[in-house]
């Protein structure tokens, strides 16, 4: 026993040391829990706090409503509408998605492409996401629905916001339209992002004031933050900034007489403008035909190609600010005027038309067989004659014809606030050495005198050009007059800097081409004395007339295909004695004897007298436009 | 009241006198972690006590039962039981592995009648059972005698490998480590455990590339690098140590832990419970469950120094032991320090066999601080 004892002695010993290594092993072992924990909590703590308020807080954007645009009258012409939809939250539904869509085909009508969509969006996303079933349906669709609720469990209705043009043909150049955000967006984006952008299903401005004032139409986003857990699901909100609604964006637009002008030029391809000549404001810009709200739907690049071929109308084409067209006889004002103030011709100065004009061994033909006789700058003007205008270019020379055209706003853009404007041409020496290695030709002055040749105008520059003979004073168009309360700034206009003079001998046989018979506008004429328009008339070819044909008689434009007849243009600005309005319109192919374009420049200038300030109702902000008068 | 009384087994120490040799601190200590414990699973289950927290107390209740009824029964009888429960444990694992259903993709369980049974759980107190019947039989230095020494390691192997098939790599560490630190304490000469341990060191290669299972390899693989697979298996740890983290000081407050509430936190009611701690009770919280641990385990050596058995201080280390490991590898698998193994926090984490495994421990422990006094020969086989 006390051997036994002895040896327990011993092996309490051991046991004792052993144990005493182990509890010291323990408590490193806890020693390093204890630092880890220092270590994770303490010196990382922040970090990870951050990380724990990443993975629990998701911003949700709010997406404000997009702003309105108006016409000067107040009236909307673009707005956003109420879009009745209906949504099914697959988690919700207590027999699945197939048989909420089965009960829900019994109320409102579905198809099999929906069906697919459905259940692939269902598919794709967490199950207590909604999925859209079917937007903008009738209101009695959407009260049936309501009214059957209580019965679709995982149903239900909605509202979201769709844009909406009332006068979306009229408009369609002028407005653009929204639609969703390109990945070209995106990268336009990147400097200063807009977290908008991110926003499933936000639509973007992508033509006209839509785009061109996007930022300001489209407001700041606002913000829900909320908490959401592990698999996503919202539990709470925890905070709300509601989003800044963007600014309604008023436009010098008068709905009224865009309308009018839209209905009148719809079945043509056609650019048109009405403009207050003092301000430049635009009371119309209409390009024939709008496309309303089927551009939206062109989403890919390749259909957009389609449309443009295969339609000889070319509804894409914003024909008022990019449609390029030779200005024809148009251009002889602007040839009249540069050379009664260059001093090249006065007033009386007499140049005689037999018909045709030769220089060198070359014929330059008048459009009248016979010719017209003796002409001065007044009856040149009136009767539109060509051979009067070649010898007052011949006189002039190129040079100072081109900067005489460029001063009229000509071979420019006018910095419209749309995008997309084009500057039309004006033809130079430089240009003409520069590109086909050659020297200007006389024979190219005497065809540019008369608007044909290389020049290219927009029905915009040429209203612009009518506006400026109007008025003497550099006017340029503008579209948009304010910003919510905020007015756009006007820069101030300066005098044109041509002669009074002349300017005054040009105006005098403009008024004489409108209202003396005779005169190529008589027929088309403004009888109220107070409400006379002046102008001048303009057709371009678009073929070259040959020497058999020339012979044998020139076919009327009414026996051509339309694609052959020649452009119809007229520039006018009335009332005579104080111009108040300039209207450029632009028929492609429509130049026939009846003259559209000029019976349309005469209604559209009689309205828009009829329609003038004194009747502008209060909503237009009115200040500026007050004091001009 | 001698501690003689305890030796002689003509005149049995009665009842109420063995209620009160029991070191109710202890008692008290474990209840206030048990405490805690349900505080977490209330607030696991965003303040409910449905599901975890109200059948773990139920749990706990019962376990202080099987505690108080364990330590009142003299430690000669468990010393019998040993190889009995030791058998029978082996029995069950081969069974597991014959008829066990498959649970989690590894048989861990077997049902008997109503009662599911876990025979890892068991095997980690049995074990001890057996191992410090074994060591107590011998003479010091005997176990380094290679026979020995090769019946001990059997009585180690066995188990672990059938874990090991399960496969549970959590416990079948558990086991062999615990075992080797019993022998360690037996006495196991140094030129054994030299050469072993500079073994395993060259042998862990080896392992990897044979032995392990691929999930067990893609375990490794994400512990060591969480962030290539963040939302993927990578997802426990970085979310365990986001939780930890963001506790800071003082924690997000009682209830208020949001990597918890919003099942950012996998398991967090089980295996991952300690984070939910550091993140509601920051450093301050988790560093005193890190000291009641500590201090319990303080109590269990001090158990085990003052028995005076060879059988009662290797049972009372081992106890302590295989706690402590509970703690350590658990601990460090949730603060992302070692690979994530399926071990519990003792006392904290929900689960019903390992809350019986550990109270019944608790119990053996107790059992060896009251009969503390009890002699027994080493040629002793117990009593039963």
């Amino acid at each position: 026993m006390a051997s036994f004892e002895a040896k327990d002695k011993g092996r309490y010993a051991s046991f004792t040391r052993r144990s005493l290594l182990l509890t010291g092993g323990m408590t490193a072992i806890f020693g390093v829990l204890a630092g880890r924990l220092y270590q994770l909590q303490i010196v990382d703590g922040d970090r990870y706090l951050t990380e724990a308020e990443e993975n629990r807080i998701s911003l949700r954007l709010l997406a404000p409503p997009r702003a309105k645009i108006l016409d000067r009258f107040g009236v909307a012409l673009a707005g956003s509408r109420r879009n009745y939809r209906v949504l099914i939250v697959p988690e919700q539904t207590p027999e699945g998605v197939p048989a909420a869509l089965d009960a829900l085909e019994k109320v409102i009508p579905l198809n099999d492409r929906i069906r697919v969509r459905v259940l692939k969006d269902a598919g794709a996303r967490k199950p207590f996401m909604p999925v859209v079933v079917a937007e903008n349906l009738s209101w009695d669709d959407f009260a049936r629905l309501n009214l059957d609720i209580p019965y679709l469990r995982g149903v239900q209705p909605d509202f979201g916001e769709t844009r909406d043009y009332p006068f979306a043909e009229e408009l369609s150049h002028v407005l653009g339209y929204v639609a969703a955000v390109s990945p070209e967006d995106k990268a336009a984006n990147v400097a200063a992002p807009d977290p908008l952008l991110e926003i499933p299903g936000f639509r973007l401005g992508k033509r006209g004031i839509e785009k061109a004032f996007d930022g300001e139409i489209r407001g700041h986003a606002g913000a829900s933050r909320v908490e959401v857990n592990a698999y996503g699901r919202v539990i709470r909100e925890l905070e709300r900034k509601p989003g800044q609604p963007g600014q309604d964006v008023y436009l010098t637009i008068d709905q009224e007489l865009q309308s009018f002008i839209y209905d009148r030029l719809k079945d043509e391809s056609a650019g048109a403008a009405v403009m207050d000549v003092e301000t430049g404001d635009l009371l119309a810009l209409v390009s024939t035909p709008g496309f309303g709200q089927r551009a939206p739907l062109l989403r890919r690049q390749a259909d957009i190609e389609r449309v443009r071929i295969e339609s000889d109308h070319k509804p894409l084409i914003n024909k008022s600010l990019a449609g390029f067209y030779p200005p024809g006889s148009t251009f002889k004002t602007v040839t009249a005027l540069t050379a009664l103030d260059a001093g090249a011709i006065t007033p009386e100065t007499i140049f005689n038309c037999a018909g045709q004009f030769s220089l060198g061994s070359h014929a330059f033909h008048c459009w009248k067989k016979g010719g017209h006789g003796g002409m001065n700058v007044r009856s040149g003007l009136k009767n539109s004659c060509d051979c009067f205008f070649y010898q007052v270019a011949l006189k002039l020379g190129i040079d100072a014809l081109q900067a005489g055209a460029r001063r009229l706003g000509l071979g420019q853009t006018t910095g419209i606030e749309i995008p997309g404007e084009r500057a039309g041409f004006i033809p130079d020496r430089f240009w003409k050495q520069a590109t086909f290695k050659e020297p200007w030709q006389l024979g190219e002055t005497l065809v540019a005198g008369i608007g044909q040749g290389y020049i290219l105008t927009t029905p915009l520059q040429l209203c612009v050009l009518a506006a400026r003979l109007a008025s003497g004073m550099q006017v340029n168009p503008r579209i948009v007059h304010s910003l919510g309360a905020q007015k756009q700034p006007r820069p101030a206009v300066e005098p044109i800097g041509f002669s009074l003079d002349a300017l005054d001998a040009v105006r005098q046989a403009m008024i004489a081409v409108a209202n003396e018979p005779g005169g190529t506008a008589y027929a088309w004429r403004i009888t109220d004395p107070a409400m006379a328009m002046a102008g001048k008339t303009g057709t371009a070819q678009v073929r070259v007339i040959t020497k058999e044909e020339r012979s044998g008689g020139v076919r009327s434009n009414e026996s051509l295909p339309w694609h052959l007849r020649d452009h119809g243009l007229f520039i006018g600005f009335a009332p005579v004695d104080r111009p108040r309005y300039a209207c450029a319109v632009v028929i492609e192919h429509g130049g026939i004897n009846s003259h559209p374009q000029v019976q349309l420049a005469r209604d559209a200038l009689l309205l828009a007298q009829k329609r003038d300030i004194l009747g502008r109702p209060p909503a237009y902000p009115l200040n500026s436009a007050a004091a001009s008068l | 009241m001698s501690a003689h009384s305890y030796n002689d087994p003509r005149r049995p120490v009665p009842f109420h006198q063995k209620l009160g040799d029991i070191d109710w601190l202890l008692v008290g200590l474990i209840t206030a972690i048990a405490c805690i414990g349900f505080a977490m699973l209330y607030s696991a289950a965003d303040g409910s006590f449905s599901p975890w927290a109200g059948r773990q107390m139920m749990r706990f209740v019962i376990g202080f039962g099987i505690l108080v009824a364990v330590a009142c029964v003299d430690l000669r009888v468990w010393m019998g039981l040993a190889y009995p429960a030791y058998v029978f444990s082996l029995l069950l694992l081969v069974a597991v592995e014959v008829a066990g259903r498959v649970g989690l993709g590894a048989q861990r369980w077997i049902e008997l009648g109503p009662l599911q049974l876990q025979p890892s759980e068991l095997m980690k107190i049995a074990l001890v059972l057996a191992l410090a019947r074994f060591l107590h039989g011998l003479e010091p230095g005997e176990i380094s005698r290679p026979t020995r020494l090769a019946v001990a390691l059997m009585m180690i192997g066995a188990p672990v490998v059938l874990v090991l098939l399960q496969p549970n790599l959590g416990t079948a560490m558990l086991l062999a480590l615990c075992g080797a630190l019993l022998l360690f304490l037996a006495g196991l000469s140094w030129y054994w455990i030299g050469p072993t341990v500079a073994a395993v060191v060259v042998a862990v290669p080896m392992v990897w590339q044979f032995a392990l299972h691929d999930y067990q390899k893609q375990r490794v693989m994400t512990f060591l690098n969480p962030d290539t697979d963040a939302l993927g298996a990578g997802w426990n740890i970085t979310q365990a140590k986001i939780a930890l983290g963001s506790g800071g000081i003082v924690g997000k407050g009682f209830l208020l832990g949001t990597q918890s509430r919003l099942n950012f936190l996998p398991e967090k009611e089980t295996d991952f419970i300690f984070t939910m701690i550091g993140e509601e009770f920051g450093f301050f919280g988790s560093m005193a469950l890190l000291v009641l641990f500590a201090v319990v385990i303080y109590y269990g050596i001090q158990i085990a120094m003052k028995a005076r058995s060879q059988f009662g201080r290797l049972l009372a280390m081992g106890i302590t032991i295989n706690f402590f490991l509970y703690i350590m590898i658990n601990g460090l698998m949730v603060m992302g320090l070692i690979p994530v193994v399926g071990i519990p926090m003792p006392l904290i984490s929900y689960g019903g066999t390992a809350m019986m495994t550990v109270m019944f421990g608790f119990g053996l422990l107790m059992s060896v601080h009251v009969h503390r006094g009890v002699t027994v020969p080493r040629r002793s086989s117990g009593m039963i």
